[in-house]
């Protein structure tokens, strides 16, 4: 089995990634204003709710109980979906559901395909597997369009595009649209978008679309979205395809009650999403005539088998995390080299992997607790990623250095007479750094520290050497 | 009262006067104060980076350091986010039935500084002067993990001469994160110029908080940048006095 997650397995580490993005300055803009925008959105309708935290508690059980019988609500979703007129396909990884799908185009000699934005597409990298196949995908979501025509990789998981600005969107529609001519308001930049996309919609005859949810009482999915064209893609085509992680399933109609006021609310700031479609199976003379769901695992039952970590597949996908992040808002999301990105990136993506690469994304964050502190499902964030540190420690997969320096602090911090020892040599060994109290320089990993700020030098007498002093009664 | 000090291992190392200045404050306020030398650390950077045998060691001897304290001060949130919230997992983590009912006869006699002067104490003027302008920087773990809401800012308040000026994106890492600031040290810088900019925008002389780990990396770029800025853990400021208190 080869688990994917975008180009996950080749991308650079987090550190090295990082560095070209800090020196960026339009993304860097261009990341800070859009998440400000939306951080300020959400916390006027967040605040605005008195059962909010009882929303997150509910939508956080849900989840949880899923999770605990996902065996037997993935096959009623099958058993209900098959009954509807769907045809329920299982998908081990990445690669087997790319062919599944391709196989599906390829029996109706089909040559193109609308897409609306799905995650799932680009972590089992489908569109790869498409163009290989003779097979052109058109992005529908406008901030997909805007990745695909501009060569780019999604920043964001709800706004792929949120490191691009007006001015940079407007100049990839002129090169890509073969344009002369674009202003440069959203009104311009819509509706050239929409002239582009219409053409699609009229004449390609396959959607592919992710899922939000997958109800497993009713065999339904339902797709979340601000522009329309995801009902376009849902609506208009002849044959449908659905790609749905296995963790999308939730058991209930009415569970949507909550998950359809946390996700919108967390995600874009809005009370309701503008859309809202649920489908089910197919109806005679309506919609599409042919419609395939296809249930992927690709490492996600690898997770769910860590009784530690298992709730990251909590995840509604919602991007609050990203918007909170400090290290997020420094860097965007291409940091993360993966589909996922952000807080939830960084423990997903090395799960999904069964920690076999991305193994610097536990270490991006500073464990701040501000992603917890917003998640609609309450994911601790922050505590997973000390596991995932604690895995990466356990295979001995840390950096020898930081093993001997972790093993030495541990001796000298075994008991009291060893620390003041330890403490009397670090201010011998300062000497060779210090320079008017402060010490300049520092080897090896405390360089990274030096570099950017000043670090005092340890002073003649610990707080220790005062008491014992004062408790004999010294100067004190 | 006797309260056992928990002066946490890197303010016993750098930051000395902490120290001094808990053992003046709780004196002044009529406490005795233990400090008992056996002492060491919580364990949150082994814990925090991955190595739990040896936190494990660490909190076992934090265990043993405190057996029959009656009441542990803490000035440091952080410290007191690993016991409370870590201490009791790794115990779990164990199936050691001892150990767990150890730590949990621990968690209830463990205080962060200003927790202890205003739940325990009940005292939020500690006859502090203090003749400058403040800001204060609430640390992720005082806000997130031990929810301290507005006990540093109400001490403060009740200094005398002091001027507090509010600092914006107060509720905004940093970018210390411990071994994250040298791990991630570009990330992390960028972070941190985010803050020292909010932190001069206030216009204040000083910069304090409950945990000097922030103070550390705050203060490193304050003292880099030479803006004239420097920072204080804020029982240094509580320590202070009319009469020779410093400043």
């Amino acid at each position: 089995m080869t688990v994917r997650v975008g180009d996950a397995a080749k991308a650079p580490d987090f550190e090295s990634a990082a560095k070209p993005l800090l020196q960026n300055t339009q993304l860097r803009h261009n990341v800070r204003h859009a998440t400000d925008v939306i951080r300020a959105k959400r916390a006027a309708v967040v605040d605005e709710m008195p059962d909010w935290e009882a929303l997150r508690e509910a939508g956080r059980r849900i989840k949880e109980h899923t999770l605990r019988h996902l065996d037997v609500y993935l096959q009623q979703f099958e058993e209900k979906c098959t009954a509807a007129g769907g045809k329920v396909h299982w998908a081990r990884d990445a690669d087997e559901a790319s062919r599944i799908t391709l196989d599906i185009i390829k029996s109706h000699g089909e040559k193109e395909v609308i897409k609306v934005k799905t995650m799932t597409s680009d972590e089992i990298r489908l569109n790869r597997a498409l163009e290989a196949a003779g097979i052109t995908p058109y992005e529908t979501d406008l901030a997909e369009l805007i990745v695909q025509l501009g060569n780019d990789l999604p920043s964001h998981i709800v706004a792929p595009a949120l490191h691009r600005n007006r001015m940079e969107v407007r100049e990839i529609f002129m090169r890509k649209m073969g344009l002369k001519e674009l202003g440069d308001t959203p009104e311009d930049l819509t509706e050239q978008a929409r002239r582009y996309l219409r053409e699609r919609f009229l004449s390609v005859n396959v959607g592919i679309s992710g899922a939000n949810f997958a109800i497993a009482e009713t065999g339904s999915i339902c797709v979340v979205e601000s522009e329309g064209n995801g009902r376009m893609c849902t609506s208009l085509p002849r044959l449908l395809i659905s790609l749905i992680g296995i963790e999308k399933v939730i058991p209930r109609f009415n569970d949507l009650e909550v998950f359809l006021q946390l996700l919108p609310r967390s995600g874009t700031g809005e009370r309701m999403n503008p859309y809202n479609s649920i489908w089910t199976g197919v109806s005679p003379g309506d919609g599409p005539q042919e419609f395939h769901a296809v249930l992927i695992d690709n490492g996600r039952t690898t997770v769910l088998a860590d009784a530690e970590s298992r709730e990251t597949l909590h995840c509604i996908r919602c991007g609050m995390c990203l918007n909170i992040c400090p290290v997020y808002r420094q860097t965007g999301g291409h940091a993360y080299g993966s589909t996922y990105s952000g807080p939830i990136g960084a423990i997903l993506t090395p799960q999904l992997q069964s920690m076999q690469h991305s193994r610097s994304l536990p270490y991006a964050s500073s464990l701040c607790g501000a992603c917890y502190e917003v998640c609609p499902v309450k994911i601790n964030i922050p505590e997973i990623l000390i596991h995932l540190r604690a895995k990466i420690v356990e295979r001995g997969e840390s950096p020898f250095s930081e093993r001997v320096g972790m093993k030495a602090a541990g001796f000298a911090l075994s008991d009291g007479r060893r620390l003041a020892f330890a403490e009397s040599f670090g201010r011998f060994a300062q000497w060779f750094f210090e320079r008017d109290g402060k010490l300049h320089n520092l080897p090896g990993i405390l360089a990274g520290w030096t570099e950017y700020r000043d670090m005092p030098a340890l002073p003649k007498e610990s707080f220790r050497d005062w008491w014992a002093k004062r408790k004999k009664g010294g100067p004190g | 009262m006797l309260i056992s000090l928990f002066v946490a291992c890197y303010n016993d190392a750098l930051f000395p006067e902490t120290g001094k200045a808990v053992v003046a404050v709780l004196e002044r306020l009529g406490h005795t104060v233990e400090f008992r030398p056996a002492q060491t650390c919580c364990g949150q950077m082994h814990y925090n980076s991955g190595y739990h045998a040896e936190a494990r060691k660490l909190m076992r001897h934090f265990l043993d350091a405190f057996r029959g304290a009656e009441v542990i001060c803490v000035p440091s949130s952080s410290c007191v986010a690993m016991i409370r919230d870590h201490f009791p997992k790794m115990a779990v983590a164990a199936k050691d039935l001892a150990l767990i009912s150890e730590v949990g006869e621990l968690l209830p006699r463990v205080f962060e500084f200003t927790e202890l002067l205003i739940d325990r104490l009940g005292v939020s003027d500690v006859g502090a002067f203090f003749p400058h302008t403040v800001t204060l920087h609430s640390s992720c773990h005082s806000l997130r993990s031990l929810q301290i809401g507005d006990k540093p800012q109400r001490l403060l308040e009740n200094v005398r001469g002091l001027s507090l000026a509010s600092l914006a994106n107060s509720d905004q890492c940093c970018g210390f994160g411990g071994t994250f600031s040298v791990k991630n040290a570009d990330v992390s810088a960028a972070m941190l110029s985010d803050k020292v900019r909010c932190v001069l925008d206030t216009g204040s002389e000083i910069c304090a908080a409950t945990d000097n780990s922030c103070l550390l990396h705050i203060g490193g770029a304050l003292s880099r940048q030479q803006t004239g800025v420097r920072c204080l853990h804020i029982a240094e400021i509580l320590a202070s006095t009319e009469d020779g208190g410093k400043s």
